[in-house]
């Protein structure tokens, strides 16, 4: 039997996903067994020229993890949709934007401004900045242009598969491998998670939901069996994918909700925010007016960090406007 | 037929509503236009689709271009959505697949610039047409009526929904949890503005209502839970021990006459006392008594028994227990009335300190004949005669601070009753009257009021009390005259507060397990508040009398009738039919979150946990009988388990997409 | 610019806010035609989803109309509405979305005169602010 030949890339990530690889442990000495690594910068040492000189569907899986950020980003996106047979968004930022992509709350240029002159600890008294492009006694250097906005991988190339998570959970990765070295493949598109939101899997005790107001995680100590929803905590879990285990649950911390959304809904935040606003007070609502209903909203903080953490970029808005 | 395929057949149809449409929107240019929509498969103009040769024109097309679905772009739905949805069901279609664009009320009668409305009528269709191509073929919701009515509480509002009911075919069982029936009624005297004998004319309803082969009287039962739905109620009743046997009992009497404890008796506001084994009133149905365990020698001590020992028949039974019974049930009539706001929260009248300030309740049984004087006014501490009497309005009513903040309705008219009935039997008497208001809505009200105030001259002043104390025999009222600004003091006999109502107690419980609302004030919350009074916000429940809010005598008669009516029309056919735009939830999508059932304002969601293949699965499940396709749980629902047939997020995505493009 | 018409997407409750703009239409009222009604159930069914897809796909202002609180036709749909309009407004100016493109009006039935000024006065604010800077990118 031929081995597949897969590849993994980073883009604009933290890196995690690259590393999250190896969280299945000696799982992937099975996966190499079955499989060459054509390619993944966190371990091996592949020139993008070697990767151009490919032909194209070479590679059988690539699982590309990041979001597009930079030209760089976006070329390898392209180069290496051509390359392989399967595409596959890996984790949260290639699937969705994740963190990178709540720099959507600003461009390139406030965000060069506040990391390359602002800062407390930056001295740049001629104001330089990144260039795409200038002269060395060498000769022309070039880097990548930075955009103004954060995209999802799809947004640039056509995806066949995503992973979800930030970073996909052991689980999910193993059952990837699985599917796509056995050749067991789900329908186009597929996020390869279970359908149903967290709440599913999550053990916590549900009552009625009714709450009065919102605490912020720091401000209160959660009952580790009770919802945190009950509890005026915001989990993001009714509004998120299952499958990771519910990890953030079990350390008593609530869903800030990595996997994304449901496949029947098209925005994440959108769904959190009514589902959140339609039960908040509900019990009391009648004695409510529009003071005091605003005074009950402004206690969540940060709408966008909080219900669209991982998911800006492929949000309705995706940006902030910036005039 | 199936018209749920994917490739839709849309038959569009542009009304000129002669010039109403026409004569501002180019008509043709919208067909045209929406001729062009994928999945249109006809599009024409017709001077009146409403018309008869218009409905024939649509219903051939339907068969001619083989259309599965239909939008009328012409008025408002308010107004032929009905007319169209049943002739392209005539036309052999599913009504719910014909729609309806409002390019008149909503476009051309309000908009002038031709093209522009044109434009936004061709926007309008569009939208339709989206909307349509995507709705399911559905039909009716059927849900079984059980036809059995439960009546809560037997006041005259109980009573007269239980008659009523009865009376139109159907078996009810009326719940008192007193030993009789007869309410706050049966403690009045005199009612106005008639002054009929209170009792006089309650007490045949009472008789009628015992003897009705289609009534069952539970008395001395109360409400332990409330399960199921519309139509379909499971109320389980909790009998109390009467610790004596009923059926077997005479109502000959020796048993309470014999009886050696005594306490005040609540029937006669604590004016005389009654026994420990008692009925509440001579004139109670049923008549039979029952031992107040907590004041009964035996069952405190474990002494005495004269009550067995005098009973012929053997009917005592001091070992009875409670009973649960459950009933199967269609409709609930919650009619469990009102009660007065307590004496003792009124510190500033010395309410519940002095003997002579007593509630208009307590009055009523000074008055009444069969009360405890038998008629006679007395003054409470000495059993003196009045000669100066102080009624006191609105204590505890309107009075945003400290007590209630609304109306209590009825004190103003009772008062006016009061004095008038203190000056027919004290001629030499005083009758003084402090008011904020004098509100005498209601048919021959004021008229009745006039005569107190003229013909018995009460004396009314304009003003509200703020002290009454007692001073030697006497009580001293403070006020202030608001018309002269002079302050006032009269030295009366008798205080007489015209306390504010408020709900019965465990109206709380109640509403709990009825789930059904209770407004600010803790009295029930009607469906809407002028076009469903008398309906609960669940279906299948309704409200009769004071229990919704203060309400006089012949308000509560009405609303019992309507209440009884509302349980008449449903019982008129075998079947619920409801519209079938109601919300879905898909189980292979929902988590059980919980956020719909938290949100449902009709108690339509509930939690349910099933086992799939060994695992706990948990969801949200759906009692169609009880939603009413408000949507908000759909809106809500963070995992878009929760949908709206026929108004599909997906589809609402396209309509705002044909408008914005 | 000169000749920019707002787009309006009004979702209006079928017992109050639609039944006041057909009173408007009836009464004969004239009014700016910017506004494309989409009729709801309840206000309570406008998912926040609804309002951030219009203006994704190019609406300059998104109106909700229900019934004023204690009329609402299923007792409190518009309590949730107000709620979620609260929360998603706090939201589209984080976003950087001028707040007023987003609107909640109370309009009974009863009140066509009140849904004629609401549109008017959506749209001339709606001009003042110009076109919505999510109109997609040329």
């Amino acid at each position: 039997m031929t081995k597949a030949n897969i590849a993994f890339y980073w883009a604009s990530s933290c890196g995690g996903c690259e590393i999250a690889v190896l969280d299945i442990n000696e799982k992937i000495l099975d996966v190499i067994e079955k499989a060459n690594i054509l390619m993944w910068p966190v371990a091996m040492d592949t020139k993008y020229e070697d990767l151009k000189k490919m032909k194209d569907k070479s590679i059988d899986v690539c699982f590309f993890n990041g979001a597009i950020r930079t030209s760089e980003n976006e070329e390898l996106a392209k180069i290496l949709r051509e390359k392989s047979k399967i595409l596959v968004a890996f984790g949260s930022c290639a699937h969705e934007g994740c963190i990178p992509a709540l720099a959507n709350l600003f461009n390139k240029k406030l965000i060069f401004d506040r990391a390359y002159k602002e800062t407390e600890t930056t001295m740049n008294n001629e104001d330089t900045l990144p260039q795409t492009s200038f002269m060395t006694k060498e000769g022309e250097v070039h880097i990548p242009e930075f955009y103004d906005t954060v995209k999802t991988l799809d947004q640039v190339v056509d995806v066949d598969y995503y992973l979800p998570g930030c970073p996909p959970t052991p689980n999910i990765v193993e059952d990837a491998f699985n599917k796509f070295l056995s050749g067991d493949l789900p329908p186009k598109g597929t996020v390869m998670a279970p359908v149903k939101a967290l709440c599913d899997e999550c053990p916590r005790k549900k009552k009625d939901k009714m709450i009065d107001t919102i605490y912020r995680v720091y401000e209160k100590e959660a009952d580790p069996e009770k919802c945190f929803l009950d509890q005026g905590i915001i989990c993001m879990g009714p509004a998120t994918r299952s499958g990771c285990g519910h990890q953030c649950i079990k350390g008593n911390m609530p869903c800030t909700g990595c996997f994304g959304k449901t496949p029947e809904v098209t925005d994440q935040g959108a769904k959190m925010i009514s589902a959140l606003a339609s039960v908040l007070a509900v019990e009391k609502e009648l004695e409510l007016d529009e003071k005091k209903v605003e005074d009950l909203i402004s206690k969540i903080k940060d709408p966008v960090g909080t219900f669209y953490r991982y998911s800006l970029a492929s949000s309705f808005i995706k940006r902030k406007v910036i005039k | 037929m199936d018209s749920n395929s994917s490739s839709p057949r849309v038959g569009v149809f542009v009304c000129h509503c002669g010039s109403n449409i026409a004569g501002t929107v180019d008509v043709e240019k919208v067909a045209q236009e929406i001729s062009k929509m994928e999945g249109v498969a006809y599009a024409g103009t017709y001077i009146y689709m409403c018309s008869d040769p218009g409905q024939k024109l649509m219903r051939e097309t339907i068969e001619k271009e083989k259309l599965d679905r239909v939008v009328v772009a012409a008025c408002s739905p308010t107004l032929h959505e009905k007319t169209f949805q049943i002739n392209s069901k005539n036309a052999g279609l599913n009504p719910y697949q014909c729609e309806i664009a409002n390019i008149r009320e909503h476009c051309s009668w309000v908009h002038e610039d031709n093209k522009k409305a044109t434009e936004k009528a061709i926007k309008i269709t569009k939208s339709i047409v989206e909307k349509v191509k995507e709705d399911k073929s559905l039909t009716d919701i059927e849900v079984p009526i059980t036809k059995k009515a439960i009546v809560i509480g037997g006041g005259v509002s109980g009573i007269q929904a239980a008659l009523d009911i009865a009376n139109g075919g159907y078996k009810t069982y009326l719940i008192e949890k007193d030993s009789s029936i007869g309410g706050k009624m049966a403690k009045l005297s005199e009612t106005f503005p008639t002054l009929d004998c209170s009792q006089c004319i309650l007490t045949p309803k009472m008789v009628e209502a015992s003897n009705h082969p289609n009534i069952e009287l539970m008395t001395y039962s109360e409400v332990e839970s409330v399960s199921g739905y519309v139509g379909n109620f499971k109320v389980k009743i909790k009998k109390k021990p009467t610790s004596v046997n009923w059926d077997l009992c005479t109502g000959c009497g020796d048993c309470y006459n014999k009886c050696p404890a005594k306490v005040p008796s609540e029937f006669q506001e604590g004016l005389s006392k009654r026994a420990a084994i008692y009925i509440p009133f001579p004139q109670a149905v049923p008549n039979k008594p029952v031992i107040d365990r907590e004041n009964c020698l035996y069952y405190q001590k474990g002494i005495c028994k004269i009550c067995e020992k005098v009973c012929k028949i053997g009917a005592i039974d001091f070992d009875m227990k409670e009973d649960i019974v459950e009933i199967d049930t269609g409709a609930i009539v919650v009619a469990t009335g009102y009660r007065e706001y307590p004496l003792e929260n009124l510190t500033e009248y010395g309410g519940g300190k002095y003997p002579n300030v007593i509630s208009g309740l307590k009055f009523e049984r000074l008055l009444s004949a069969s009360g405890p004087t038998g008629g006679q006014i007395i003054r409470p501490s000495d059993g003196k005669s009045v000669k100066d009497i102080v009624f006191v309005q609105c204590a505890g009513s309107r009075d945003i601070e400290e007590h209630k903040p609304y109306c209590s309705k009825i004190c103003c008219m009772y008062t006016a009753k009061h004095a008038m009935l203190f000056k027919h039997k004290v001629h030499d008497g005083n009758a003084y009257v402090f008011y904020i208001d004098v509100r005498t809505a209601g048919k021959d009200y004021e008229e009745f009021y006039y005569r107190t105030t003229e013909e018995d001259h009460a004396l009314y002043t304009r003003g509200k009390v703020s002290k009454i104390f007692e001073d030697g025999e006497k009580v001293v009222v403070w006020g202030v005259d608001t018309l002269t600004g002079k302050k006032v003091e009269i030295k009366a006999d008798l205080a007489v507060l015209a306390m504010a109502i408020e709900p019965s107690v465990g109206i709380k419980e109640l509403q709990q397990k009825l789930k059904i609302s209770i407004d600010e004030n803790g009295f029930l919350k009607e469906a809407h508040p002028k076009l469903r009074p008398v309906e609960s916000m669940t279906s299948g429940i309704f409200f009769a009398g004071a229990a919704q809010g203060p309400k006089d005598i012949p308000e509560s008669v009405s609303q019992a009738g309507a209440a009884a009516s509302k349980v008449l029309s449903m019982f008129s056919s075998n079947m619920l039919h409801k519209e079938p735009l109601i919300c879905e939830i898909d189980e292979d999508v929902c988590s059980g979150c919980g956020v719909c059932i938290a949100l449902c304002p009709y108690k339509a969601l509930e939690a349910e946990i099933t086992t799939k293949e060994g695992k706990e699965v948990k969801r949200s499940k759906l009692n169609e009988a009880l939603c009413q396709g408000c949507g908000t749980c759909s809106s809500a629902c963070p995992s878009g388990a929760a949908t709206m047939r026929n108004d599909e997020t997906k589809n609402m995505f396209k309509m705002i997409e044909v408008i914005l493009e | 610019m000169e000749n920019y018409e707002p787009k309006i997407i009004a979702f209006l409750c079928k017992w109050c806010t639609y039944a006041g703009a057909d009173l408007a239409g009836v009464s004969r009222l004239k009014f700016s035609p910017n506004a494309i009604p989409i009729r709801v159930m309840c206000s309570g069914r406008v998912d926040p989803s609804f309002i951030l897809d219009a203006f994704s796909k190019g609406a300059d202002g998104v109106l909700v109309g229900g019934c004023h609180p204690g009329d609402c036709h299923y007792a409190q749909g518009n309590y949730k509405t107000l709620r979620r309009v609260k929360l998603l407004k706090a939201l589209i100016k984080e976003m950087g979305l001028e707040e007023e493109r987003l609107r909640l009006e109370w309009i009974s039935a009863s009140e066509g005169n009140k849904f004629k000024e609401v549109v008017n006065d959506m749209t001339i604010k709606l001009k003042e602010l110009g076109p919505s800077p999510l109109k997609k990118e040329e």
